[in-house]
């Protein structure tokens, strides 16, 4: 291979100065008001346009499903209309059972309120008895992994044996439903504390009550969170079906009254509130959970 | 024979169930006050386990670490330790990261202003004031480090412990945090006890280093006196012939006598 060898510039390799690099100025038009409305706009509905298609194409094939004569549910249109009165009013109190819907709605969530609280209190500092000590653990989680298994509703006919009340009786169903994803979360969380951590606690000494707040708490934050926040579905599933046994007022019970009256529009209707509720109190545990657990999750 | 930090006859047996495994066997060795001392040696010699008993952090099997003539066995803020993955609570604040450690240390000895200006004067050693209200996940691997000298120091130790306190950094992060923690020692005459597995660093930052045999059953293999003049500047250094000496006698150590058996 005999190449020749390619000339070198000479020029190029004495370094000569070159007047410094023009420095352009970076342009930020703001667009135009309008224009950026309409972006905003467009976003939005990009969000909100396919479930709003959707449901409104599951409520026209309803309406043509069940607008037959032999149809046994009503279509939306009929419930729509049977329903008007307890929509527009929800506060009327005729006395008795005979309520709208926000007193039932609103015994409900006092019921689930109590019970859930109780048992994130409970679920909470078993899971951290259970996460931090073996002998606990060995304990008690043999115990737990067979009580978790029992439906909720198994457990009322006990509660109301021990409580002779329907109102406490229903308020322990919750509590009983609601403390097992929780304690076995936070017990989770108490175990996975980095070793790091715990020497740093050892390190400066802290005392148990400062271990656990400064270290144990927020450190396992996002589990318990994982815990609550299936414990408050887990809680709004049970109390439906435990206030149709227990009676007096409650959406669960307003579900069961409306069949036996074979009022089947309020049954939809109420159907609907559950769900949207459900959803609403899942919210606020996981908005609950983002703003507790803002550092941690930045690990 | 007295001395500040005194290990005496240390010994390590790990147990796992039926099988037991000997770590570390009749370490002895003794740093004056003041002294910066390094521990070197291949991974798995047992010298994290070393610094994690003058810590407090594991109990030794056999013989005992004495600070100032009294025997030290549980963990404590006198004997502050720079952990490797730099070990700063998440959802604290880096001010929050060293005011934890000032607030537990110094609660009675210090008003509530002299331990924000503690903290605020610790953070300045480290150069990390500017940063003080951003959380360990928004600075980078080298200032987390900083942070948690700062805490370290903030305690006041009689001991500075560092395990492997460079070793997760890029080269010129370390060499950086290197010179910063050299000036950090001049200025304030700490005692240091620092694992590494970097010879130059070992040669660069101690007053002595302790070479260790591998392990299982490690034993202070030769402790070398680092005669250099301080302050050290790496730059001058680099062709300073007692640097390269030291260089070259670790060197041999590690790589001829004591050759990792696993890794060749």
């Amino acid at each position: 291979m005999n190449m020749p060898l390619a000339k070198t510039d000479t020029a190029s390799a004495i370094p000569v100065a070159r007047p410094p690099a023009a420095v352009l100025p970076l342009q930020i038009k703001r667009a135009p008001f309008g224009q950026r409305a309409w972006a905003r706009l467009k976003t939005t509905a990009e969000h909100l346009l396919p479930p709003a298609i959707v449901l409104a194409l599951a409520l026209v094939t309803w309406e043509i499903l069940c607008s037959g004569a032999g149809s046994s549910l009503p279509p939306p249109s009929q419930v729509l209309s049977e329903t008007w009165e307890l929509i527009v009013d929800p506060f009327y109190d005729r006395g008795g059972i005979d309520k709208g819907l926000f007193w039932h709605l609103s015994a409900s969530l006092q019921r689930v309120g109590v019970g859930y609280s109780l048992a994130a209190l409970a679920g909470v500092a078993l899971g951290t008895l259970v996460g931090q000590s073996t002998w606990a653990m060995r304990g008690l989680d043999p115990i737990f992994q067979v009580l978790r298994t029992v439906p909720p509703l198994a457990w009322l006919p006990l509660s109301l044996a021990a409580f002779r009340q329907g109102q406490p009786a229903a308020i322990f169903v919750i509590f009983i439903t609601a403390i097992w994803p929780i304690i076995i979360n936070t017990a989770v969380g108490i175990r996975n504390i980095p070793q790091d951590f715990r020497n740093v606690a050892a390190v400066l000494r802290l005392n148990h009550l400062e271990f656990f707040w400064k270290i144990m708490v927020p450190s396992a934050a996002p589990y318990i969170f994982t815990g609550l926040r299936i414990g408050i579905g887990l809680s709004w599933l049970a109390i439906v079906a435990a206030e149709m046994l227990i009676g007096g007022v409650g959406i669960g019970f307003f579900i069961w009254d409306a069949w036996n009256s074979s009022r089947i529009s309020e049954i939809i209707l109420a159907l609907i509130y559950v769900g949207v509720i459900g959803f609403i109190l899942d919210r606020i545990v996981a908005l609950l959970a983002t703003i507790v657990t803002r550092g941690t999750a930045a690990n | 024979m007295k001395s500040y930090l005194r290990i005496d006859h240390v010994g390590k047996i790990f147990n796992k169930g039926q099988h037991a495994t000997e770590v570390l066997t009749d370490i002895t060795l003794s740093i004056e006050k003041g002294e910066y001392v390094s521990i070197i040696g291949h991974s798995g010699c047992g010298k994290s386990t070393l610094l994690n008993i003058v810590a407090g952090l594991i109990e030794a099997s056999s013989g005992g670490v004495l600070l100032e003539d009294r025997e030290v066995n549980e963990p404590g803020p006198d004997r502050a330790v720079v952990f490797q993955n730099h070990s700063l609570l998440p959802w604290l604040t880096v001010y929050d990261n060293v005011s934890l450690a000032v607030n537990k240390v110094f609660s009675g000895a210090k008003s509530r202003a002299e331990r924000h200006d503690w903290v605020l004067h610790n953070l300045e050693l480290v150069q990390m004031t500017h940063a003080k209200d951003k959380r360990p996940g928004e600075i980078s691997g080298g200032m987390k480090q900083r942070v948690g000298i700062a805490r370290a120091l903030a305690m006041e130790p009689k001991v500075l412990l560092l395990d492997e306190p460079f070793g997760a950094l890029d080269a010129l992060t370390r060499a950086h945090l290197q010179d910063s923690v050299m000036a950090i020692h001049q200025k304030l005459g700490n005692t240091v006890m620092m694992i590494t597995h970097d010879v130059d660093e070992a040669v660069l930052l101690s007053d002595r280093i302790v070479m260790m045999t591998n392990g299982p059953a490690a034993r202070t293999g030769e402790i070398l006196d680092v005669p250099l003049p301080r302050p050290r500047k790496r730059l001058e250094l680099a062709g300073n012939p007692i640097y390269l000496k030291c260089r070259q006698r670790v060197l041999e150590f590690l790589y001829e006598r004591h050759r990792f058996v696993e890794a060749a």
